[in-house]
């Protein structure tokens, strides 16, 4: 990345610099393959000569515990839980992400903006607040979006956990009593919201669904023509 | 369930919301106090919510910033979350169900210190779009000389982030706590027109008090309390 750009206002204090180093985002749902994909991306970096720092969403510090208790009691008003996402990107974004941009380090991104806007947008928030609020963010070189049906994430969070997650299911939304109904139409609504991202800001769609290497290799293939060569 | 979260303005509540603002100092805390007294005496059932007060995010607030680990960003972000969680659980559900709320502090407060913090103008009033507009907001106005002596004599020491010393003005405490309080008051001094009714906070306590309950009497004139403090 060059001269950095923001989705909104940005951040007053980085307007006109430049962060040598490049920011890659993974989005996806739960299930979708995104951890594996981007272990085996940073492997591949690394042994490329390239410094990576991989980073995601909710492992700041700075609210993390706060998220934490709030879920378990869900005792938090949605609005709330937003702010809290939001505090906690903005503090992993300005003490982690920049850093390692400024230090010219690839960034691999476990999630951005976009899992933040999909949730709300889902739990009733307005999209034109939320877009204004995340208006500090960086924008990526580039958006990998792994696709998946959401009967596949459901036999995929069976597999992982053994079990579904209250928060994960979209309880809170109350789609459905229903955990298995609840967790199936929170998926497809939340699929509906990246697929329309995914033309908005132009993110690399990427079949979730197909093998794990196919994946990696398509990736590390739009890497090279995108983003590495030429840097 | 899918219809959007409400926006403050566009909602109508029978309950009524005052909020007193102005610089530390301006005596504002003790005004509002006396109001409380007062619509208490008259039967009233009453709520008062104050700033950075929410037990779930408080706790995290005063660790960031004994670590000193905030941005302007981050800073303005987790005072949104304490907010908005009083606001989501305490402060919409009294007006809806149609007691008079009392706060001490609210959004213009955060319009203020972030500006003075440095964050963009849109992007803080944006965050906070979802409140309720008051009944009356009150700003306190007085000299900075004596807000700042006010708040000198009562006190052997002032607090990192209360003085601004975040912001480097100067690395004599109340230089800094000086230059930082100078240009929130004069971020409030320009919300003035449009958001607030002014009472001179030089005047004695008793002639600001009786101007204030005069004000909210005439606020009140419709209002109908839905249950009375001691039947």
């Amino acid at each position: 990345m060059d001269t950095v750009s923001f989705y909104g206002v940005g951040l007053p204090y980085l307007k006109n610099k430049k962060l040598p180093g490049k920011l890659i985002v993974i989005e996806g749902a739960d299930g979708s393959g995104r951890s594996t994909q981007i272990a085996m991306l940073k492997d591949y970096l690394e042994a490329e000569g390239y410094a990576v720092l991989d980073t995601g969403l909710k492992r700041s510090n700075l609210v993390a515990g706060v998220i934490d208790r709030a879920k378990k009691g869900n005792i938090l008003g949605k609005t709330t839980l937003t702010l809290l996402y939001c505090t906690d990107f903005a503090d992993q974004l300005e003490n982690k992400i920049i850093p390692s941009l400024a230090a010219g380090h690839i960034v691999l991104a476990d999630r951005y903006i976009f899992t933040l806007i999909a949730r709300d947008i889902v739990r009733g928030a307005k999209k034109e607040w939320l877009k204004k609020l995340l208006g500090f963010a960086i924008v990526p070189d580039i958006v990998f979006y792994l696709q998946a049906n959401p009967e596949i994430l459901l036999h995929r969070a069976f597999a992982k956990y053994g079990k579904l997650d209250y928060w994960e299911s979209g309880m809170d939304v109350h789609l459905s009593t229903d955990i298995i109904k609840s967790f199936l139409k929170y998926h497809a609504l939340l699929k509906k919201e990246f697929d329309y991202m995914a033309d908005e800001y132009g993110f690399f769609v990427l079949n979730g669904e197909e093998n794990i290497f196919q994946i990696q290799n398509q990736m590390r293939a739009l890497l090279k023509e995108k983003i590495l060569t030429n840097w | 369930m899918k219809e959007t979260r409400a926006y403050g303005s566009s909602r109508k509540f029978s309950g009524k919301l005052f909020v007193v603002e102005g610089c530390d100092g301006s005596g504002k805390s003790t005004q509002i106090y006396l109001l409380k007294k007062w619509l208490e005496s008259l039967n009233y059932v009453v709520y008062f919510t104050e700033w950075n007060s929410s037990d779930l995010v408080k706790e995290a607030t005063k660790r960031a910033k004994k670590k000193n680990l905030l941005t302007p960003t981050t800073f303005s972000l987790m005072h949104a979350s304490d907010f908005t969680d009083r606001y989501e659980k305490l402060i919409l559900p009294h007006l809806r169900a149609g007691y008079i709320v009392l706060c001490d502090r609210y959004v213009y407060t955060a319009y203020a210190r972030d500006m003075a913090r440095g964050c963009d103008a849109d992007w803080v009033k944006n965050v906070y779009s979802f409140a309720v507009k008051p009944t009356i907001a009150f700003y306190f106005r007085v000299p900075l000389d004596v807000s700042v002596s006010r708040i000198l004599n009562g006190r052997t020491q002032l607090k990192y982030h209360e003085a601004g010393m975040d912001m480097g003005f100067s690395t004599d405490p109340v230089e800094s706590f000086k230059a930082f309080q100078g240009i929130i008051m004069k971020n409030y001094d320009e919300m003035a027109d449009k958001y607030f009714t002014i009472i001179d906070g030089t005047l004695p306590i008793e002639a600001q008090q009786r101007q204030v309950r005069e004000i909210v009497k005439n606020a009140l004139n419709n209002y109908v309390s839905p249950i009375r403090n001691n039947i």
